[in-house]
């Protein structure tokens, strides 16, 4: 038995360390490079229901319409894009129970809806409605 | 610890999608949870695209009844060229609400 432990230790095994660095260094190189961060950002909405409808009252509706040229028609006002956030903000506190009905026309760009649809998220908007174009 | 995160965090398998470019928007929101998410594509010639595979407007709402009924709480994240009409948005809205999958999340990056 003392024999075939000396004959171990004489023997001296290692395993090569000297590439570890080199192969964890390429392998940390390669899943930067592959890594894509999924940016899944987006402007929220709720569709309503098919067949759901409400009756709302006049006075509780603003009508937003947005034609082919991507014009702004806030309650029979034409407006321009970045005044329709401080004018929704300002109906919004008038009457908190507000819904916005969104209507565009079909060859409106979608450019031009999300850029609306963004204003009245800014304005605190949460009530919007998508009305379908005619 | 750097190699073990960048191991754990990569997903290799990418959706390809159609090319479209995102329009752009200033008060974005985060998805809440990726588990529930159905990624359609809208290019601004009409082509719609789920999951990667290629599709008639009229075959939408098969495609996310289904869908729903597998997971009731599911999100569409729609990413559709900022040069669409709003007349092909409209249609695909009208398959989801005949879908009933009514929570749609309108993809779109911030501006530069």
């Amino acid at each position: 038995m003392p024999k075939l432990t000396e004959g171990r230790r004489e023997r001296n095994v290692e395993i090569p360390m000297a590439s570890l660095a080199d192969i964890a260094f390429l392998l940390l190189i390669f899943f930067l490079v592959t890594t894509t961060i999924d940016m899944d950002k987006g402007l929220g909405i709720v569709l309503p229901a098919k067949g759901e409808q409400t009756e709302v009252s006049k006075k509780n509706i603003s009508n937003l319409l947005i034609n082919a040229r991507g014009q702004i028609l806030l309650d029979e006002d034409q407006v321009a894009l970045r005044d329709v956030e401080p004018l929704v903000r300002q109906k919004m506190a008038e009457n908190p129970n507000l819904i916005i009905s969104v209507k565009t026309d079909r060859r409106t760009t979608y450019q031009r809806y999300v850029d609306v649809l963004d204003e009245l998220k800014q304005a605190n908007a949460n009530r919007i409605s998508i009305a379908n174009p005619e | 610890m750097l190699l073990i995160f960048f191991m754990v965090s990569t997903v290799l398998k990418e959706y390809q999608g159609l090319s479209v470019i995102l329009p752009e928007a200033e008060k974005i929101e985060k998805l809440e949870t990726k588990r529930h998410v159905t990624y359609v594509w809208i290019a601004k010639d009409g082509t719609v695209s789920i999951d990667d595979k290629l599709m008639e407007m009229d075959n939408v709402r098969h495609i996310m009844y289904e869908k729903r009924v597998n997971d009731p709480q599911i999100t569409v994240s729609l990413r559709a060229d900022k040069g669409s009409n709003m007349g092909l948005i409209t249609d695909f809205h009208q398959e989801l609400r005949e879908a009933d999958a009514l929570k749609i999340n309108y993809s779109s990056r911030t501006e530069a």
